[in-house]
């Protein structure tokens, strides 16, 4: 009963570390990337700031927007919230991890975006159309690669669940996988699809013919922009924190003694870092493409995990 | 020093020296004399071979049997005959400003190693020394495709380059399997699984049928791409109508041939470790589809050349059938038609090359009157296609005829395409032929300088075995057909 | 899972074999004809570095012999010949239009898919530790014959002959621990000069039809349209002597 309790209670603290942490570690990125790119560094604590003043403006909404465009942040949140909450930040075992199925992630993945592009489309401008069609484009390319990545590792672990998948890696020791290889570098380019990173989009940009993801949320402002804003932090997150937990899971705690705790929130954050950083070389070094070239990136990224699986089958299980 | 190792190194070192000096009238000479070396040799190791039996030499790696010695001999004599025909030839073909003196220097050189290759391929007993003897033969010949440095010239030489090439790597692939199969059963740690006389005598049902099978598909596709089978025959056309005459006699009479014969041996290989009868039928599936296409494809042709490298399909096809269908008689009437088709399809060549130097063209609607121009030349064509079409007495038809008869014994409903395709390939051939030889010459045509020895003497060989084969060669014959298919005709 | 139980060297000779047919891959999406090179160059590099394993693992010294060779002559001699040619083509920058780059890695993932299939046969015959790699190794031979099939530069067609030759060289190594010595010699003999004489072809190639493009050749053919004759060009007159 006790254990059970502390479990909850480090269950709620996890997801409550992860939903904090996420405007660190764009903020992070965002320092490293300028450092890399010889310009002067806001602070790591600037979308904190960011968030903090969008949540007291006022909100200013079109005439015609419906009930749906009122909501949609607050959905949108509300399903990475609960994603985070269930994704092994610190520790495996916990009871939110009972629904921490790669599938349930990308479901609730699909969920926010299906209603980013409504809200989207809801206020009838342009730039909102066109900007709900190319992420629905570019997600319907990268929604296959994604799942036969998972799937591929899934075959490995014997289950979908990511909590137990990381045990089992966990376990497994130190084995040069093929698939996996196949499977993280199809992720990554996934990753940077479905977060709207360069070569898919620029995050940074302001033009708004160039944009896809940020097109969508142009009428937004005030605390639904804020909430909005921090979602998408979160789910890079989260796809930051698959991959950490999926392919270098070594540090996390499996069990909840103080040390063991520590040491997986100690483990978990310089690895973001590294991931952070190895996200900003990637995308200093690349160019944005045209558009009409992702379907070929994204084919790349799915042939890569079809080749993952395929020599899980054909290398990896015994002839 | 044995007379295998004379018989191999004679054109070696004869390519070696004509590196260097192919560009004189010498050079020529030189060709022909190896040439009648390595047919000495070759002739008395025959001899040799058939006083005392199959002999291993080279450390097992040479192996000289019936089968092979016999192969040996007809392409040392072949390759000697097209070399007195090729001196005076190129010669012309230097004045007239269609070969440079080091092109000169190439052909001359590539011909002796390219017949070494052949020799090698058809002595070797290592498997894979096989195949790397035919890839040597393709490689050698490619350059010489392309002599005249002509738009169609080159791209023949390439298709030829990359389709052989393609082939001949399935080929190592099926030998890759066979190497496999036999280090599986007969152990990993000797030193002589890839010897064929090994493989051989392992005895029936010794390798796995699977993927002794599997090996006999890729070498299948492999080897038969180099005979000429439909569907991978497509460089063959162009290949042997864009190279030098010479080239083309060489090519059709000898490298054809050698690649049949590397089939047969995998054939006997495969036939051991099956039960079923999968080789023989899918050599058969092919050669009668061969036959049948290439004899359809004869009437279509514009290009003399052309029209008779289909009729070399056309009868690979046919020798590919009979070996597929095995037994006594079919193997006995396919090395007949062998060494017939090599000799008469080596002249019709020789001869073509001068009807094509007389008519200044190629072109079957522009050559013309040969036989009021020149009647030496045109009784030359005349007689050699009567001999391949399989009229008697010459010996095309006495082989034809054996196949004949094994066919109405064993799968008598497919004697009827086969009749129907011997058909279809005179129609097609004399179609061509007849205007060629009987038409009104065009003004101003004048006899050329040729010399139409060699092809008299092809042709008289022919008749002859045709009307009566000799006491020795038939014996030959006999022991080949009792190594290849266990058992004697009639 | 059977692959934990290997050791870390067969674990590391499985890498390799997957990561050789991952460059199998990026050739047949790959349109500019140096990277091109280089990454045939790479495909050499992981091969030996496989061939090294497998020596190493099997303990059988001939197979070091082997990586040597394919080390010079796949991953230095046949690149720098072609890079030399590319250069004096002056052809290094062209990049080929390839229609349906999607469509041609998935045939290739289809490939790999058969040549699971066509090795099955064989998996289950052997009973060496690499027997997992052979399907691989077929499919990077059938991937080399589909990048030779499906592309329309000469250059793009040599590498796939090439890479074919690299499976087959694969194969051997994975399924018999190489085949012997001599017959390895023949072979990469046989490579070396066709490789020579493809350099040989480009120049006549680029000199005769002005383009490295193999489309182009198709003068030869079964239609009924004329055939440019074989009359030599100024010759003398039918049958004359000059």
């Amino acid at each position: 009963m006790d254990s059970q309790l502390t479990a909850w209670a480090l269950a709620a603290v996890q997801a409550l570390l992860f939903v904090a942490a996420a405007p660190l570690l764009a903020g992070w990125v965002k320092r490293v990337k300028c450092h890399l790119q010889n310009r002067a560094a806001p602070s790591v604590w600037q979308p904190y700031r960011d968030l903090a003043k969008l949540l007291r403006k006022r909100m200013v909404l079109a005439e015609n927007a419906s009930w749906l465009f009122r909501a949609v942040p607050y959905i949108v949140f509300g399903a990475m919230l609960l994603a985070a909450a269930v994704v092994p930040l610190i520790a495996v075992h916990l009871p939110t991890a009972a629904i921490a199925d790669v599938i349930v992630l990308v479901g609730l993945f699909a969920l926010a975006r299906f209603f980013t592009a409504l809200a989207g489309m809801d206020v009838g401008t342009a730039f909102g159309g066109m900007g709900a069609s190319r992420e629905m484009m570019v997600s319907a390319l990268a929604e296959p690669a994604m799942l036969m990545a998972a799937f591929t590792l899934s075959m490995t672990a014997g289950t979908t669940n990511l909590s137990i998948a990381t045990e089992y890696v966990l376990q497994a020791g130190l084995v040069l996988r093929p698939s996996f290889l196949f499977a993280l570098l199809a992720l990554a380019m996934v990753t940077v699809a479905e977060s709207g990173r360069i070569p898919v989009d620029n995050p940074a940009t302001h033009l708004e013919l160039t944009m896809l993801h940020e097109a969508m949320i142009l009428e937004y402002s005030g605390r639904y922009l804020a909430l909005i804003e921090w979602a998408s932090q979160i789910r890079l997150m989260i796809y930051a924190v698959v991959i950490v937990d999926f392919f270098f899971p070594w540090g996390i705690a499996r069990e909840f003694s103080a040390a063991a705790l520590a040491v997986g929130a100690v483990a978990v954050t310089a690895k973001l870092m590294l991931l952070g950083v190895v996200l900003v070389a990637w995308e200093t070094v690349l160019a944005k493409m045209r558009l009409f070239r992702v379907p070929q990136f994204l084919g790349f990224a799915f042939v890569l995990s079809l080749l993952g699986m395929l020599t899980h089958v054909v290398l990896e299980t015994g002839g | 020093m044995t007379l295998l190792e004379i018989t191999l190194l004679t054109p070696l070192v004869g390519g070696l020296l004509l590196v260097f000096i192919g560009h004189r009238p010498l050079g020529g000479w030189v060709n022909v004399i190896t040439c009648a070396v390595t047919f000495g040799a070759s002739l008395a190791m025959a001899l040799d071979v058939f006083a005392h039996g199959p002999q291993l030499s080279g450390g097992r790696m040479f192996y000289i049997d019936a089968f092979n010695v016999y192969l040996v001999t007809l392409t040392a004599f072949v390759g000697m005959t097209s070399a007195i025909f090729s001196r005076p030839y190129m010669r012309h073909e230097v004045e007239r400003g269609r070969v440079t003196d080091v092109r000169l220097r190439l052909y001359h050189s590539m011909y002796q190693c390219f017949i070494f290759s052949m020799l090698l391929a058809l002595s070797a007993n290592n498997l894979g020394i096989l195949w790397v003897a035919m890839e040597a033969a393709t490689l050698t010949t490619v350059l010489l495709v392309s002599l005249y440095r002509t738009p169609e010239a080159i791209e023949a030489a390439w298709k030829y380059f990359i389709l052989c090439g393609v082939g001949i790597a399935q080929a190592l692939f099926g030998t890759v399997l066979v190497y496999f199969a036999a280090e599986n059963k007969l152990g990993a740690d000797r030193d002589d699984t890839m010897l064929w006389t090994v493989l051989h005598g392992a005895g029936a049902g010794t390798l796995d049928p699977a993927v002794i099978s599997l090996a006999f598909v890729f070498l299948l596709v492999g080897y038969g791409t180099k005979v000429g089978l439909v569907p991978l025959h497509s460089w063959l056309p162009d290949a042997h109508s864009e190279g030098p005459t010479p080239m083309s006699a060489v090519l059709s009479g000898l490298l054809l041939n050698v690649a049949l014969y590397a089939l047969v041996r995998v054939k006997m290989l495969v036939d051991a470790s099956l039960q079923t009868n999968l080789a023989g039928h899918l050599m058969m599936g092919f050669g009668l589809l061969s036959f049948l296409v290439a004899g359809l494809f004869l009437h279509r042709q514009h290009d003399i050349k052309r029209m008779y490298s289909y009729s070399s399909i056309e009868h690979m096809g046919l020798m590919t059938f009979a070996f597929g269908m095995g037994g006594p008689l079919a193997t006995y009437g396919a090395l007949l038609h062998m060494t017939v088709h090599s000799l008469t399809k080596s002249a019709i060549f020789v001869t073509v090359g001068h009807a094509s130097q007389l008519a200044g063209t190629q072109r079957i609607e522009h050559i013309r009157g040969l036989m009021r121009t020149q009647p030496a030349i045109g009784w030359g064509l005349l007689i050699g296609t009567i001999a391949i079409a399989g009229f008697p007495p010459f010996g095309v038809f006495i082989s034809e005829f054996l196949l004949l008869m094994a066919t109405m014994q064993s799968w008598p409903w497919l004697a009827i395409p086969l009749l129907v395709g011997f058909g279809v390939a005179f129609a097609g051939l004399f179609r061509n032929l007849q205007p060629m030889i009987f038409g009104e010459p065009p003004p101003g045509q004048q006899p050329v300088e040729a010399n139409m020895l060699p092809v008299a003497v092809h042709l008289v060989l022919v008749l002859w075995l045709g009307v009566s084969i000799p006491g020795f060669l038939s014996s030959w014959f006999e022991q080949a057909t009792l190594l290849i298919s266990g058992a004697l005709p009639r | 899972m059977e692959l934990a139980e290997l050791s870390l060297f067969s674990q590391a000779i499985i890498l390799f074999a997957a990561l050789v047919l991952f460059t199998s891959f990026i050739m047949l999406g790959q349109t500019r004809t140096l990277p091109l090179i280089f990454t045939f160059a790479w495909q050499g590099l992981l091969l030996a570095v496989v061939t090294v394993l497998v020596a190493y693992v099997s303990d059988h010294p001939d197979l070091y012999v082997s990586a040597a060779l394919t080390v010079v002559l796949k991953v230095v001699l046949i690149p720098w010949l072609l890079y030399r040619l590319s250069v004096r083509l002056n052809m290094q920058y062209d990049a080929e239009v390839i229609l349906h780059p999607s469509l041609l890695l998935l045939a290739g993932a289809g490939l790999v898919i058969f040549s699971y299939y066509v090795a099955l046969p064989i998996v289950r015959l052997s009973g060496l530790a690499t027997r997992n790699t052979i399907a691989v190794s077929i499919a990077v031979e059938l991937i080399g014959m589909l990048l030779m099939c499906v592309r329309r530069t000469a250059v793009a067609q040599v590498i796939g002959f090439m890479s074919m030759e690299n499976g087959l060289f694969f194969s051997a190594v994975v399924s018999t621990y190489g085949m012997p010595l001599i017959v390895e010699l023949g072979v990469a003999f046989d490579v070396l000069v066709a490789a020579i004489l493809f350099g040989v072809f480009f120049i006549q190639l680029r000199d005769s039809f002005d383009s490295l493009d193999v489309v182009r050749l198709n003068r030869l053919s079964e239609s009924d349209a004329p055939m440019p004759s074989h009359d030599e060009a100024g010759a003398p007159p039918p049958g004359g002597r000059a």
